[in-house]
């Protein structure tokens, strides 16, 4: 089937279904995603392509009314059961939000943040390479190296979300999850941040959420259309764009709706 | 004819303005037709109706403060007066004790020469009576005939009302700056009376805290030292409460918000509240019945030297319990303004929620927490009732947290009650001592608000 | 972008042995971070439930009287009273004159031993007699027990907190059969005094009643309008910062600067009557507007803006939009804001006892010029008497202020949760 990926399986959904209180926001959706891969997820506005990424770090714990049925996996362990410590597996799966939030602290510290509380940098030294390592792959390195003790809010948008995803890949990831995270940015950061994606692909599995359908094209090389809560078609990205198997992934990808 | 009832009389005068102008506006309007008409007829029965209410209501305050010089001045011409001597403090008493014995409130005087000056009271009083009582009926006639004249179709009679309704609300604002200065004002001159016979030096670094030597005769200097108190109100209500409430309150807040179920949460938050609720003095009762004699017996069986019955630690303690919901709400508020997502970003990268609130939350939320503190600090050093029945008179400049301290509130209340001569340095001192304490609250008040104000800011 | 390419960290083993132990360490950190929180929690409930367990084991006996049931031969005591002068009007009087005081003592004195039978009841037995005789002037044809109240401490003694030596007088009293406790209506219904069994609050509650009327009476219509006027109408200058940083002042200045205040002005200037409750309530007055102002802003602001463009839209003036559209929606809220700021004002003592309710006000106030005093000043006085019975009577005073106090504001938790419309 063309549904599976070309890269081994990082992480594997099954029969996953989502309920915030009585109301269910996804529909059994499966899905495998691919360890040295980019995979988009898009469709129209509210078919909870959002919801299911947050599943994947189970960031969904921290909403009091929300309910995950189902199986995920990472690397073929189910993240939901009990053996599973969710503080490790969102260490091994970071996240980078649709706003970015640094927080109000240096810029040096936004980084360290994660390495220190997970005891991944003994000395000063080695947190210095971490920081200057985390903010070379983040792109941003040149940009700040001369002034890391400004504080983390003061750097443009783009700049911002460069920091978050330095940030998160402080703590070594094995995936990378990122939730819409050029919505905010204007065109030229968003090209940066698009740029950045290719050179991260590699090391990371990586999973965005798109509304723009022209940038899940240029980055992704899987992607995965959600409606009303369902996985309607996932594939090879090319295909999905040129010639989809379903009729609601065409209706979306012309602009019949969405 | 007395005051009251002639406030009844224009009162009612009113009313009728009110009723007959509505009445004749009515019939205008029917004849004249609703839409040519520009006001309802009530609007008309108001403007009538106060036309006679508030011009005479207002020559009758005047007249009620300025007729008893008046009166006073015409009995002075009587020939009884003559007799009377010429300056000073029983000319005055002779005339008040004729004031009071021809009003009905008092039998008879001492002084002989004042029951002669009763009839002349008698009667200029009846005089000014009536001239008053018949100047405010012909004003409240007068304006009412004047108001009621002017209803016509065209009349813009709503909108003048309302000018009045917009002006009454700009009085009612003003009061708020009205009592601010009459504090500020009253504790100003109270104080500069004082410091005239004290020097400001002295009682803002001096030691030595005794007024009652000072009202003995011994003098003023070296008797009016505050330090001692200010130190008592800082150790009582800064330090030992702040020990309590700080670390209590934070923490209460912190569970609320991040650990809580909605359930704890909303049956906790009531008792927070019923928490300030309780009034000071029953904190007060307690500290001294309960708290203080159990510290007590604890430190004579510890060992420590200098316990009292009412010590600095009781109510120090109980202040500290009274004041946990003031910063318990402050800094809920704060924790709850930080960004949700700040707090997602922490989650997101593997931190538990312990580090989240240590780490990132409880920093980001600093100012607010800050300026919560500075307000329930303002509000201990403020608060009277708890360290008076708990805390002692003893101007005591020590370390020792179950010896008893005086604070400024207690001294305040303690100069003032009993007989004094309202002009001794002893109860001018307690105005000193109130415009410290107001300029000091005032202080961590406008801090406080500014911190905060400028935390929230930042985040909007 | 460069980006150099530096070797790779070796990836994080979260499965070693030093991993594991720091996450668990981390775990056991939020663990205690979080019973820290709980714990919090619980201690200011239980400081609480301290509190109010303490006032009320230590109030219930004050509204409980001891009483002692005293055997008079009306007939063979010296009592001189004509019977049918108890069934007319002047039986008051004519008993006040017919010598009763002595009459109970010699009665007590025969019944409970000549050395200090009568030192076991209270000063004012005897108004219990007149009161048993004008009820019921046959008495005077017999021998009748009447119930009197006891000594001070005696009562303490039957409420077990007395000495030893009032205690063995208990006992001795019960085996006659001779003691009885009742609710005492009494307290509830006298004023100050100096017996603590004969002192009840009325008077304190009275001119707490007269002291709030004042109160309510010129800070809610002060306080509504500058809300209003703040809100709709006033001009964004450099006079509205000001009214509005006055009130913010002083809804923060401490109750006692109102005092002095109160005492500067009012009692120096104007020279209102001491210690009246229109002087208290002017100066609660003054304290409590900020309140209602803040509170009335709030339910201002909370009124969307549509319905003041819809009446606008219809043509409605400023005014009429205000208080025949807004004033009514924002009511709850003002009025929940309001009863808070009262039931502070009524727990208020400090002002007050600067403007002279410290005195002794042995009747309740007649009008609001009269000498008075309120509930908070009275449980302060009483807690400074020697005499170990009004331990129990300063908290039994404390529980009728807590129920007041918890009735207003369960009255305003009420009125906001029946109003709160999400708009």
């Amino acid at each position: 089937m063309a549904d599976m990926p070309n890269s081994p399986t990082k992480m594997s959904a099954r029969n996953v279904n989502v309920f915030y209180g009585e109301k269910q926001a996804i529909k059994n959706v499966s899905i495998e995603v691919g360890m040295d891969e980019v995979t988009a997820f898009i469709g129209p506005s509210g078919c909870g392509k959002s919801t299911f990424l947050r599943t994947l770090n189970r960031m969904n714990d921290t909403v009091a009314s929300a309910r995950v049925e189902g199986e995920i996996t990472l690397d073929g362990q189910d993240i939901y059961s009990s053996g599973m410590d969710v503080v490790q597996l969102r260490a091994r799966v970071g996240m980078v939000f649709q706003k970015p939030n640094p927080f109000p602290k240096t810029i040096y510290e936004n980084i360290a943040y994660g390495p220190r509380i997970h005891g991944l940098a003994g000395t000063k030294a080695d947190m210095d390479v971490v920081v200057e390592q985390s903010l070379r792959r983040a792109g941003l390195w040149e940009e700040v190296k001369d002034r890391l003790s400004d504080s983390g809010t003061a750097l443009s948008g783009g700049q911002q979300q460069r920091l978050c995803i330095g940030r998160a890949i402080a703590v070594q990831p094995e995936v990378i999850l990122m939730d819409e995270p050029c919505s905010a940015l204007d065109p030229i950061a968003t090209a940066k941040i698009e740029e950045l994606i290719h050179e991260l692909r590699g090391k990371y599995a990586i999973v965005i959420v798109t509304h723009n359908m022209q940038q899940a094209a240029r980055v992704s090389q899987r992607t995965a259309f959600f409606h009303l809560g369902t996985l309607v078609e996932y594939g090879v990205t090319s295909e999905i764009f040129t010639n989809p198997r379903e009729v609601r992934t065409k209706d979306y990808i012309t602009g019949r709706y969405g | 004819m007395n005051a009251a009832s002639i406030w009844l009389v224009i009162i009612g005068l009113a009313v009728i303005a009110w009723l007959s102008a509505r009445a004749r506006a009515t019939l205008m309007e029917k004849s004249a037709g609703r839409l040519a008409t520009h006001s309802r007829a009530q609007y008309h029965g108001w403007y009538v109706g106060l036309w006679t209410l508030l011009p005479a209501a207002l020559f009758l305050i005047v007249w009620q403060n300025v007729s008893p010089a008046l009166v006073t001045n015409s009995v002075l011409t009587a020939p009884e007066a003559a007799t009377l001597p010429t300056e000073g403090f029983s000319r005055a008493a002779i005339l008040s004790e004729a004031r009071n014995i021809a009003a009905g409130r008092q039998q008879s005087g001492f002084n002989t020469q004042s029951q002669a000056l009763v009839e002349p009271y008698r009667a200029a009083q009846t005089r000014f009576d009536i001239i008053g009582a018949l100047l405010t009926v012909i004003l409240a006639f007068a304006c009412g005939a004047f108001a009621f004249t002017r209803i016509r179709a065209g009349f813009t009679a709503r909108t003048r009302v309302e000018r009045l309704v917009m002006g009454a609300l700009l009085v009612a604002s003003l009061i708020a700056i009205v009592t601010t200065v009459g504090i500020v004002a009253s504790l100003l001159f109270e104080s500069i009376r004082f410091f005239s016979m004290v020097n400001p030096i002295d009682f803002l670094f001096g030691t030595k805290w005794s007024p009652q030597s000072a009202a003995l005769g011994y003098g003023n200097k070296n008797a009016f030292g505050a330090v001692p108190l200010f130190w008592g109100t800082v150790f009582i209500g800064a330090i030992i409460a702040m020990l309590v409430a700080i670390p209590l309150g934070l923490m209460c807040a912190i569970y609320l918000t991040q650990y809580a179920k909605p359930s704890v949460r909303a049956w906790m938050k009531p008792i927070l509240e019923v928490l300030a609720g309780v009034p000071t003095v029953v904190y007060g009762y307690f500290a001294a019945l309960t708290v203080a004699p159990a510290l007590r017996d604890f430190a004579v069986m510890v060992g420590i030297s200098g316990a009292s019955s009412e010590s600095a630690l009781a109510a120090g303690l109980v202040m500290g319990v009274m004041i946990i919901p003031f910063v318990s709400s402050m800094a809920d508020d704060s924790i709850n303004a930080v960004p949700q997502a700040m707090r997602d970003g922490s989650l997101a990268m593997g931190a538990t929620t312990s580090e989240t609130i240590k780490k990132v939350l409880i920093p980001a939320a600093l100012p607010g927490v800050v300026g919560g503190v500075l307000l329930a600090v303002s509000r201990a050093i403020g608060e009277t009732m708890i360290v008076v029945m708990a805390a002692g008179l003893a101007a005591n400049l020590t370390l020792n947290p179950f010896a008893s301290v005086t604070t400024v509130t207690t001294q305040i209340v303690q100069l003032l009650t009993g007989d004094q001569e309202f002009d001794s340095a002893k109860t001018l001192a307690a105005f000193a001592l109130g415009l410290v304490l107001f300029i000091v609250t005032l202080l961590l008040n406008i801090v406080a608000l500014r911190v905060v104000k400028k935390y929230r800011e930042a985040y909007e | 972008m460069t980006q150099a390419n530096s070797p790779d960290r070796t990836p994080t083993d979260w499965t070693s042995p030093v991993m594991r132990k720091r996450i668990a360490r981390r775990y056991a950190q939020e663990r205690r971070f979080r019973l820290m929180g709980l714990g919090a929690v619980a201690l200011s409930a239980g400081f609480l439930l301290f509190l109010l367990v303490s006032m009320v084991s230590g109030g219930l006996s004050g509204f409980i009287r001891t009483e002692i049931k005293l055997p008079i031969d009306f007939p063979h005591s010296p009592l001189l009273i004509d019977p049918a002068i108890l069934k007319s009007a002047n039986a008051e009087r004519a008993l006040a004159n017919a010598n009763l005081p002595a009459v109970t003592s010699a009665a007590a004195k025969a019944a409970f031993g000549a050395q200090g039978g009568d030192a076991i009841l209270s000063d004012s037995a005897w108004v219990a007699v007149k009161d048993a005789l004008i009820e019921d002037p046959g008495l005077l044809q017999r021998q009748a027990v009447i119930a009197v109240p006891a000594a001070s401490d005696i009562d303490l003694a039957a409420k077990r907190e007395g000495s030893a030596a009032a205690e063995q007088i208990v006992a001795q009293l019960k085996g006659k059969r001779a003691l009885a406790t009742r609710l005492n209506f009494g307290f509830l219904t006298a004023s100050d005094g100096t017996d603590p069994t004969q002192v009840g609050i009325w008077g304190a509650l009275k001119g707490s009643l007269l002291t709030m009327a004042v109160t309510l009476l010129l800070s809610f219509p002060v306080g509504v309008l500058s809300a209003i006027y703040l809100e709709e109408y006033a001009p964004r200058n450099r006079w509205t910062d000001l009214i509005e940083v006055s009130i913010n002042n002083l809804a923060a200045v401490p109750s006692i600067i109102f005092g002095l205040l109160g005492l500067a002005v009012f009692l120096n200037m104007w020279d209102l009557p001491r210690s009246a409750a229109l002087v208290g309530g002017l100066t609660l007055a003054l304290m409590t507007m900020p309140v209602i102002v803040i509170a009335g802003r709030n339910a201002v602001k909370a009124v969307p803006p549509s319905i003041r463009d819809a009446a606008l839209g219809v043509g409605a003036s400023p005014v009429q939009v205000v208080f025949h559209h807004v004033l009514p929606l924002a009511m709850p809220g003002i009025l929940t804001g309001t009863i808070i700021g009262m039931a502070r004002a009524l727990g208020e003592t400090a002002p007050l006892l600067m403007i002279g309710m410290r005195a002794f006000i042995a009747s309740p106030p007649g009008g609001v010029t009269d000498p008075a005093t309120v509930l908070p000043v009275q449980i302060f006085l009483w807690s400074d008497e020697v005499s170990h019975g009004f331990v129990e009577k300063t908290s039994a005073a404390i529980l009728v202020l807590l129920v007041f106090l918890l009735a207003m504001n369960g009255i305003a938790i009420y009125l906001r949760n029946k109003f709160e419309t999400r708009w």
